[in-house]
């Protein structure tokens, strides 16, 4: 059980399963960038993210509805939840078509997950709308995807836990994601640019310039080819009191 | 990509900003004046006498646009900025670089070597343009000596032996900066540099462009979530944005100075456009800061190639990326900082 301090967003389950680095950017690092898939999806949600309700049919259905559980370490809001008489059900509602990888189903099954746990009522199917074909998809809810809810919010934990970044792992994903400009797959994958071979490669330029022939060869680098060793240790622990905030100075020198 | 956003200067005497919808209103008694959308606004500068209203400051903070107050002259006073941004996992790294020898090496070294770099490529353009100018010797020759002073850089292992061989290399810049102008009159000139005061109208235009730089890349270090006071080149001090300053060191010499000279050279401001206190020191009239942050405003839109992402980019947009380049060294995904190398 999470104490409800540790609980993250379930939005996050899915940020994860599109990208680790993606989740850890927008959870450890707490930056959001829009693009035109988020800001769609956005306007879609602004209708059903506003708390309230309406009865139709005899089912009640609840908007903006606040969820969390203890036993998944997951707090968030489900778009809907239409109480019928055989049960709650969580609906949720979705930018674009019907994806193949299925962090919307996990995204619906984590949402009856929470709502079992709150109401202790049985949550056995959960509904997908996506905007693009108009279409509810009903979800059964088996205990495949439930194992799967699970594996996901304790590997988001240990990622968040970190308080590391990973490093991208560029691919097809990275065209459509909101944060491309500020992950930048290409500069900071494992192998990617140097910033000491790049200030080494100025130096050598500026000794051609200068052109003084044979009077400086193999001059070292001075910086070193990695890292220096243990600069990371103990950026570990997530709970770490807010450093305090230096007042704002009385002035500001130019130079 | 990111946006370039514009930067609103208000420098009439006793404007007061107010929230109008999604939009700033600029009124001056009680008439508005101007007004400019929120949407596409990166930050707010008031000179001297301007207010601002409450619910403005929390819309700019809620939409990430600082609002800086500078005294009239440009001296920076304070400013408005919403709960602290990014995450502290950062700043603590950044100050546990900051406390180790080896670390604060590195970065000092990449500072000062795109400071030396881009010094020297100043002072080679002018050449290349100006290579009959009289005073074109000495400067060639002191752009031949920072190809020395880099090298050094590159082998020193300590952050005094850097901080050394930066000051060298600014006394053999500005001891040639006097050649970088051209105009035949002795209105301006530059012996040496002064700031608190500046004493010569150079110094002032300098000083004062220094001013607005060092806005932008504060506000852009503290977008990214570091600690603009916490730095590697400039010692902590209370009061002073170090890391700031360590930043501006690879944008002082090719963007503000040059666009001092090139306002200087050009013609664009005259002696009438400085005032001189009873003290000596010198400011900038009205009309000549307007012509200032016009020029400012406008070589930010100018698009550069960024030698390391290897991607274009309006000048107004380098601030942002090399605080994040910075960040990301920090957090271990590059193997040392990358300064801006202007070509």
């Amino acid at each position: 059980m999470y104490p409800e301090s540790d609980l993250l967003p379930v939005s996050a389950l899915q940020h994860l399963i599109y990208c680790p680095r993606q989740c850890a950017l927008i959870h450890i690092e707490q930056v959001w960038d829009d693009n035109v898939h988020t800001a769609l999806g956005n306007i879609l949600h602004e209708r059903v993210d506003r708390p309230g309700m309406e009865r139709r049919r005899g089912v009640r259905t609840e908007f903006g509805v606040p969820l969390r559980s203890l036993a998944l370490g997951l707090a968030g809001r489900a778009d809907a939840v239409e109480f019928a008489a055989d049960g709650p059900c969580p609906v949720e509602y979705k930018q674009g078509r019907p994806k193949r990888h299925g962090a919307d189903h996990i995204q619906l099954c984590a949402q009856a997950m929470c709502l079992e746990e709150m109401t202790g009522r049985a949550v056995p199917l959960g509904v997908l709308f996506y905007a693009t074909t108009r279409k509810r998809q009903t979800v059964e809810l088996d205990e495949h995807l439930r194992r799967q809810v699970r594996e996901t919010a304790m590997a988001l934990h240990a990622l968040v836990a970190t308080g590391i970044t990973p490093r991208p792992e560029p691919g097809p994903k990275c065209k459509g994601c909101s944060l491309a400009d500020r992950c930048r797959p290409g500069t900071f994958a494992q192998g990617g640019r140097s910033a000491a071979r790049y200030l080494a490669q100025a130096r050598r330029a500026v000794r051609d310039e200068d052109a003084r022939p044979g009077a400086r060869d193999n001059v070292p680098d001075g910086i070193p080819d990695s890292v220096p060793k243990g600069t990371r240790d103990g950026a570990r622990d997530i709970d770490m009191p807010p450093a305090p905030r230096p007042p704002h100075p009385p002035r500001q020198e130019d130079d | 990509m990111r946006r370039l956003l514009n930067t609103l200067y208000v420098t009439t005497q006793g404007a007061y900003l107010a929230k109008d919808g999604e939009a700033v209103a600029v009124r001056v008694e009680q008439e508005t004046r101007l007004r400019v959308p929120l949407h596409g606004l990166g930050g707010v500068v008031c000179f001297g006498l301007v207010s601002a209203s409450p619910p403005l400051l929390a819309a700019c903070a809620e939409q990430d646009i600082g609002v800086s107050f500078l005294s009239e002259h440009g001296r920076f006073l304070a400013s408005v900025r919403g709960p602290v941004s990014g995450n502290v996992l950062l700043r603590r790294e950044q100050y546990r670089r900051a406390d180790q020898p080896e670390a604060r090496a590195l970065l000092c070294g990449c500072f000062v070597q795109g400071k030396i770099i881009n010094a020297r490529t100043v002072l080679r353009r002018f050449l290349r343009d100006h290579g009959d100018s009289a005073d074109a010797p000495a400067i060639a020759s002191a752009a031949s000596s920072m190809a020395d002073m880099l090298d050094r850089v590159a082998r020193a292992t300590t952050e005094e032996q850097i901080r050394g061989i930066e000051g060298e290399a600014a006394s053999l810049y500005f001891g040639v900066f006097d050649g970088l102008i051209l105009t035949r009159t002795r209105d301006f000139t530059f012996t040496t540099r002064s700031r608190r005061p500046p004493l010569d109208p150079v110094n002032c235009l300098l000083s004062f462009v220094y001013t607005l730089l060092a806005h932008d890349v504060r506000s852009a270090l503290e977008t990214v979530g570091l600690d603009p006071q916490v730095g590697f080149l400039h010692r902590d001090r209370p009061g002073r944005p170090s890391l700031a300053l360590d930043v501006m060191e690879e944008f002082r010499h090719w963007l503000a100075d040059r666009l001092v000279l090139s306002l200087v050279n050009r013609g664009q401001l005259n002696p009438k456009d400085f005032k001189r206190s009873g003290s000596g020191g010198v400011v900038l009239a009205d009309d000549a800061r307007k012509d200032v942050l016009v020029a400012w405003q406008k070589r930010k839109q100018e698009e550069v190639l960024h030698p390391f992402l290897d991607e274009r980019m309006p000048i107004g947009l380098l601030a942002h990326t090399q605080a994040m380049l910075l960040a990301r060294h920090l957090r271990g995904e590059l193997d040392a900082y990358p300064p801006f190398l202007w070509k």
